[in-house]
C-alpha cells in the first residue's frame, strides 16, 4: 500500500540492457540525465560485473522519479534472486526481450506468478 | 461451549451482552462487505491477469520488430549507439500516472506523455536517416506497449497485495473475531442464566426456610393458640370462678329454652289460664332467665341481689343440665 505514495512524480523510464536495446529506446526518447549527471540507463555488455548490474538495479528501484524499469531478460537472469525479491509496485519492473535473446515467458517472474494463479 | 475457545475479557452483564451482540452484528456486516470487495477485486484481478498475459506476448513480438529495425539502422548507418548516448539529455518520452478506483483500491495507470525536445535530428544525417526514423517509430510503438504492460503489471501487483490483505481480513473475521464474539455471547448468556438459577435457587431456599420457619411458626402458633385457648379457657374458668354464676349462665343458653319451655308450659298453661299461680311460682326465675338474654347488663346486677338463692338454684340446675 505504501506503493501509492508519490507515484505522481514518477515519469521516467529507466533501462538496464544491452547496447542495441538501449540505443533503440534512447532513440525513442527515454534518455534522461539529471543535474547530478546520473543517467537513467545502464549499458550491460559481457564485461559488466554482476555487482554493477545489481547496484544499478538498486539505484533505479530506489529513485523517486522512475516509473518503469525495463531490463533485458538475459540480464535479469543474471540477477534473478534480486529480481525475485523485488515485490514493490513502483517502479514497475518489466523484463523485455533483446535482439539476441528471444522472449521466454517461462522465465519472467511476473508471468510465472500469473501462470501460477491461472493454475497452468 | 461457553468455556471453550477464546473470548473477550468482559464481565457477564447485560450491557456487555448488548455490546457483544452489536459487535457481532458489525463483524458480520463487515465480513459480508469485505467478501463482496474481495469478489469484486478478484473479478478485476482475473481480467487483468488475462490482459497481462496477452500484453506480455504482444510485447515479445513488438520488441522483435523494434530490434529488427534497429538492426536495419546499424546496417545502414553504422554504430550510432555512442552518438545517441551522448545526445541523451532530457527525456522526451515520459509517462504520466493516473489513478483508477476499483472498490476503494487506487490502481495507477501509466499514460505515454511525449514532450518535444532533442529528437536526434542530426543522427543519420549522412545516411540511413530513413532507417533511423523508422527505428524511432518502432521503438516508440514498442514503448507504448511496454507502458501499457507496465500499468497492467502494477495493477496486478497492487491488486494481488490488496486481495491478499482482504482475504486475510475476511478470514480473520470469519475464523477469529466472529467465533470469539460468539463465545463471549454464549459465555455471558450462560453466566447470566447461572446467576438467574442461583437467584432462583436462593429464593427457593429462602422460601423453603421461610416456609419452614413459617410452618414452625404456624405450628408454634397453633400450639400457642391452642395453649392460649386452653389458657383462655383456663383463664375463663379460673378468674371467673368467683363469677361462676353468670358464666355458667352464659354457657347455658339451653337453660332459658328449657326454661322457656318451662315458660311455654306456663304459656300453655296461660292458655289454660292458670297464670296467676304459676306466675308467682316462676316469679323468681324470670329474673334469672332474663339474665342470659340480657347478659352484659344484667350480669353484674343480679349477682348481688339474689346471689345466694340463685347460686343454689343454678348450681343445682347446672348439675342437672350440663351433666
Amino acid at each position: 500500500m505504501a506503493a501509492h505514495t508519490s507515484f505522481k512524480d514518477r515519469h521516467l523510464i529507466a533501462v538496464i540492457g544491452d547496447e542495441d536495446s538501449i540505443t533503440g529506446l534512447l532513440l525513442a526518447g527515454i534518455g534522461h540525465i539529471d543535474e547530478h549527471q546520473k543517467k537513467n540507463f545502464l549499458i550491460v555488455d559481457s564485461k559488466t560485473q554482476i555487482s554493477t548490474i545489481e547496484a544499478a538495479f538498486q539505484n533505479f528501484t530506489e529513485r523517486k522519479d522512475v516509473a518503469i524499469l525495463l531490463i533485458n531478460q538475459h540480464i535479469a537472469e543474471k540477477i534473478r534472486p534480486t529480481v525475485e525479491r523485488y515485490q514493490q509496485a513502483f517502479p514497475t519492473l518489466l523484463e523485455i526481450p533483446s535482439k539476441d535473446h528471444p522472449y521466454d515467458p517461462e522465465k519472467d517472474s511476473v508471468l510465472r506468478r500469473v501462470q501460477k494463479l491461472f493454475g497452468e | 461451549m461457553s468455556g471453550a475457545g477464546p473470548r473477550e475479557n468482559v464481565f457477564a452483564t447485560r450491557m456487555a451482552l448488548t455490546n457483544m451482540k452489536l459487535r457481532l452484528k458489525g463483524a458480520e456486516t463487515g465480513h459480508s462487505l469485505l467478501a463482496k470487495k474481495r469478489d469484486a477485486l478478484a473479478t478485476r484481478f482475473r481480467a487483468i491477469l488475462k490482459k497481462v498475459d496477452e500484453a506480455k506476448r504482444k510485447m515479445g513480438r513488438v520488441m522483435q520488430l523494434a530490434s529488427f529495425s534497429m538492426a536495419e539502422v546499424t546496417y545502414a548507418t553504422g554504430d550510432i549507439s555512442y552518438l545517441v548516448q551522448e545526445q541523451a539529455k532530457l527525456a522526451t518520452f515520459r509517462v504520466k500516472a493516473t489513478q483508477e478506483n476499483v472498490s476503494g483500491v487506487l490502481l495507477p495507470a501509466f499514460e505515454v506523455d511525449r514532450v518535444s525536445g532533442s529528437d536526434f535530428n542530426l543522427t543519420g544525417l549522412g545516411r540511413g536517416g530513413q532507417q533511423v526514423l523508422r527505428a524511432k517509430e518502432a521503438y516508440a510503438k514498442a514503448l507504448e506497449t511496454l507502458v501499457e504492460l507496465a500499468s497492467l503489471q502494477t495493477a496486478f501487483t497492487i491488486l494481488d497485495e490488496v486481495i491478499r490483505a482482504t482475504n486475510r481480513r475476511v478470514n480473520a473475521i470469519e475464523h477469529v473475531i466472529i467465533p470469539r464474539l460468539d463465545n463471549t455471547i454464549k459465555y455471558i448468556i450462560s453466566e447470566l442464566d447461572e446467576m438467574d438459577r442461583e437467584e432462583f435457587f436462593r429464593q427457593v431456599v429462602a422460601c423453603n426456610n421461610c416456609a419452614k420457619v413459617q410452618g414452625k411458626k404456624k405450628r408454634d402458633k397453633q400450639a400457642i393458640t391452642e395453649g392460649e385457648a386452653n389458657d383462655v379457657q383456663a383463664l375463663q374458668v379460673y378468674p371467673t370462678e368467683p363469677q361462676n354464676e353468670p358464666n355458667q349462665e352464659v354457657e347455658l343458653p339451653d337453660e332459658p329454652n328449657q326454661e322457656t319451655e318451662l315458660q311455654d308450659e306456663p304459656n300453655q298453661e296461660t292458655g289454660l289460664q292458670d297464670e296467676p299461680n304459676q306466675e308467682t311460682e316462676f316469679q323468681d326465675e324470670p329474673n334469672q332467665e332474663t339474665k342470659p338474654q340480657e347478659q352484659s347488663d344484667q350480669e353484674t346486677e343480679p349477682h348481688d341481689e339474689p346471689e345466694e338463692a340463685s347460686v343454689d338454684l343454678l348450681s343445682s340446675r347446672d348439675a342437672d343440665i350440663i351433666f
